[in-house]
């Protein structure tokens, strides 16, 4: 079997919806004649032409704002923000209108359009291009957000993004466009709703996702080296939360670990750590334990950024002091 | 009318239109003014709550655009939007079940007097972001573009939204991509509290629009007969695939902001002045001296319409509330969605 990237995967999802469904466009900034800013959509506009693969001006706030606009008009639009950072120009079109419109018109007009944009550091691109504020977006009711962090995901989870009526916002973690490898049948899935359980283990939970998922499953390799049996939990789908899945888990491990690269107050992982903390408190042997990304704009420098950035060492770490 | 840029000149004025359609605008204007004059009371009487913004003195601008309009062409309004709704087809008696948050309102109370939809009329809201709307309503335009229909998105907004970012992103999108969208700018001088003078460095709007290479055109605003004629042209010109239009339209609201502003930023001479040019009386005068209407016409208008109005605030006062257990209702599409 031949190996695919991350990129790769994403881009035969878009593809294979451009062909399925003459609703669909892809709307963004470079997404046409650049080939895309992490090069997913290279090829397209070749292939499918500047009606459907539409380069943008500069206008976050505008290109959104017109993809909700065209999701109102009947079309499925996906719409490429460039990074997470850049995606805050377009929070009122997201929030006020993708998020609110089917409840403001009584139920009369639903959004179904596909937000895509990369997230998350490690890149050295400092500052205003490396955050992780999907937790931000997992805040607002209206709107489904997911987090592929695996090469099956990333091919799969568009088709069922695209067939939601309400607005679906994917994060795509800048690291992981470059990963390579197999995809299994799990690139066929339809579950967008999901949790799943990576690595199967019997002393300690370490949920995560996106790009955190790497950082999980390696801190269990070093765990199981020391005869700590770790289970990974991969939230996939940030909103809704797969509760369940997490409880299920937590309850029969007794200890939880959450690594989120967003910042540690009024986070993602603090929502986990609290649906744990209210669904199985009598189950845990310690208290919930957080890694996350420090609370710092992200740096520049290799070693700052890393410093940043939550790290196998630093999970393996929160494991030991719950004394697993 | 009057071309800021490539705009041909038409001849405005009652001569031009056919007498049953003058009392066609009439009559809604009316509509639009003894509903919100009703409103006023209500809301003394708390049946309405929350945010209650007034058009009276502008009903000329929506009344005249909405007769350009087909019904699958699409509207996108401002939370000043009232009239819009009436002049576009919604009820009087879902609009008002709307303002006293019933079940029976056009957005089933979740809305209020900011956030009238319908998609029977392709009534997008009942927008309170200013400016939030532009952007959508190139995409509705977009849409249509990528369908190959040749419909109109009509986007009203204020002066004030000129000023917000998305308002040039939304010009520049339509214009580049060539759009149906008749962007319909209802300029009453004022945004919210502050003139125009003291926010924009350039106050003639249709100049802005020009700028983006669209046809950009200014109208009186508190004359429904050249605001109609201008409406029909441009609306034409769109749909026929001469891109987005812009028209600016020069009017004033008579009263506050909203009920909760006390105006002191205006002064009564200002608002006299502008109350000698009401658009209804104008017209009313117009069709009187014509011989088009009598005064006993006019009386029987009246009272139609307040009829009209009396049968609205009985509906809504016998409306129902929605269940609390339904508040989770249409977060998503689908029961247990994301939420």
């Amino acid at each position: 079997m031949s190996t695919i990237t991350y990129r790769e995967a994403l881009r035969e999802a878009i593809r294979e919806a451009l062909i399925a469904d003459e609703r669909v466009f892809v709307m963004g900034e470079d997404v046409g004649h650049y080939g895309g800013s992490y090069a997913v959509t290279l090829g397209l506009l070749e292939e499918f032409g500047p009606e459907r693969i539409r380069d943008t001006p500069l206008s976050e706030s505008g290109f959104v704002g017109a993809g909700i606009g065209a999701a109102l008009g009947g079309m499925r639009p996906i719409v490429e923000v460039m990074t997470v950072n850049f995606s805050l120009l377009a929070l009122d079109q997201i929030m006020n209108n993708a998020a609110s419109l089917l409840y403001m018109s009584g139920g009369q007009f639903n959004v179904p359009l596909v937000i895509r944009m990369a997230t998350g550091a490690g890149r050295q691109v400092a500052a205003q291009h490396s955050h992780s504020l999907e937790g931000w977006y997992a805040h607002i009711p209206g709107l489904r957000v997911l987090a592929p962090a695996t090469l099956d995901d990333a091919r799969a989870m568009l088709a069922p993004a695209l067939d939601d009526p309400d607005p679906v916002l994917i994060f795509e973690h800048a690291m992981l466009y470059g990963t390579e490898g197999e995809l299994t049948d799990d690139a066929h899935t339809r579950d967008i709703t999901s949790a799943a359980i990576r690595r199967r283990g019997e002393d300690v939970t370490i949920v995560a996702y996106g790009g955190t998922l790497r950082v999980a499953l390696g801190a269990a390799e070093v765990l199981a080296r020391e005869g700590v049996d770790a289970e990974v939990v991969d939230l996939r789908s940030l909103r809704p939360l797969d509760t369940s899945t997490i409880l299920t888990a937590v309850s029969r491990t007794h200890r939880a670990v959450v690594v989120d690269e967003g910042w540690r107050s009024g986070s993602l992982s603090a929502e986990v750590a609290s649906r744990i903390t209210e669904g199985v408190f009598y189950d845990l042997d310690a208290p919930v334990a957080r890694v996350c990304g420090a609370e710092v704009p992200m740096p520049y420098a290799k070693h700052l950024e890393d410093a940043a950035m939550p790290q196998v060492a630093d999970v393996v770490a929160a494991v030991h002091a719950l004394g697993a | 009318m009057s071309g800021s840029s490539d705009a041909p000149e038409v001849e405005p004025g009652a001569a031009s239109v056919e007498p049953g359609r003058s009392v066609h605008l009439l009559s809604e204007m009316l509509r639009v003014r003894r509903f919100e004059e009703r409103c006023v009371e209500l809301y003394s009487h708390q049946a309405i709550r929350g945010f209650l913004h007034l058009a009276i003195g502008e009903e000329a601008c929506c009344v005249g655009v909405m007769q350009a309009l087909d019904p699958e062409d699409a509207v996108v309004a401002t939370y000043r939007e009232h009239g819009h709704a009436l002049a576009r087809g919604i009820s009087m008696r879902a609009a008002l079940a709307e303002l006293e948050g019933r079940v029976e309102g056009c957005s089933r109370g979740r809305g209020g007097s900011m956030h009238l939809f319908d998609a029977a009329t392709r009534f997008f809201g009942g927008n309170a972001i200013v400016a939030g709307g532009l952007p959508l309503a190139v995409g509705l335009a977009l849409a249509d573009h990528l369908s190959g229909r040749h419909r109109v998105t009509a986007c009203f907004f204020g002066d004030g939204a000129v000023a917000e970012g998305e308002f040039h992103e939304a010009m520049n999108l339509a214009a580049l991509w060539h759009l149906p969208v008749l962007f319909c700018c209802e300029n009453n001088l004022y945004a919210m509290g502050t003139a125009l003078e003291f926010t924009e460095s350039e106050t003639d709007l249709s100049l802005k629009a020009a700028s983006y290479r669209m046809a950009s055109w200014h109208v009186d605003g508190m004359d429904v007969l050249a605001v109609s004629e201008a409406a029909r042209e441009a609306a034409d010109a769109v749909r026929a695939g001469g891109g987005p239009h812009f028209l600016e339209m020069r009017t004033y609201r008579f009263r506050s902001h909203s009920m909760y502003d006390p105006d002191r930023y205006r002064d009564k001479a200002e608002i006299d002045r502008w109350r000698s040019r009401d658009p209804i009386d104008q017209l009313r005068v117009q069709l009187v001296a014509r011989g088009v209407l009598t005064d006993a016409d006019v009386e029987r208008m009246e009272s139609a319409i307040a009829d009209e109005v009396l049968d609205a605030v009985d509906f809504a006062a016998g409306g129902t509330d929605e269940p609390v257990a339904d508040l989770g209702r249409f977060v998503t599409s689908t029961p247990g969605g994301a939420t």
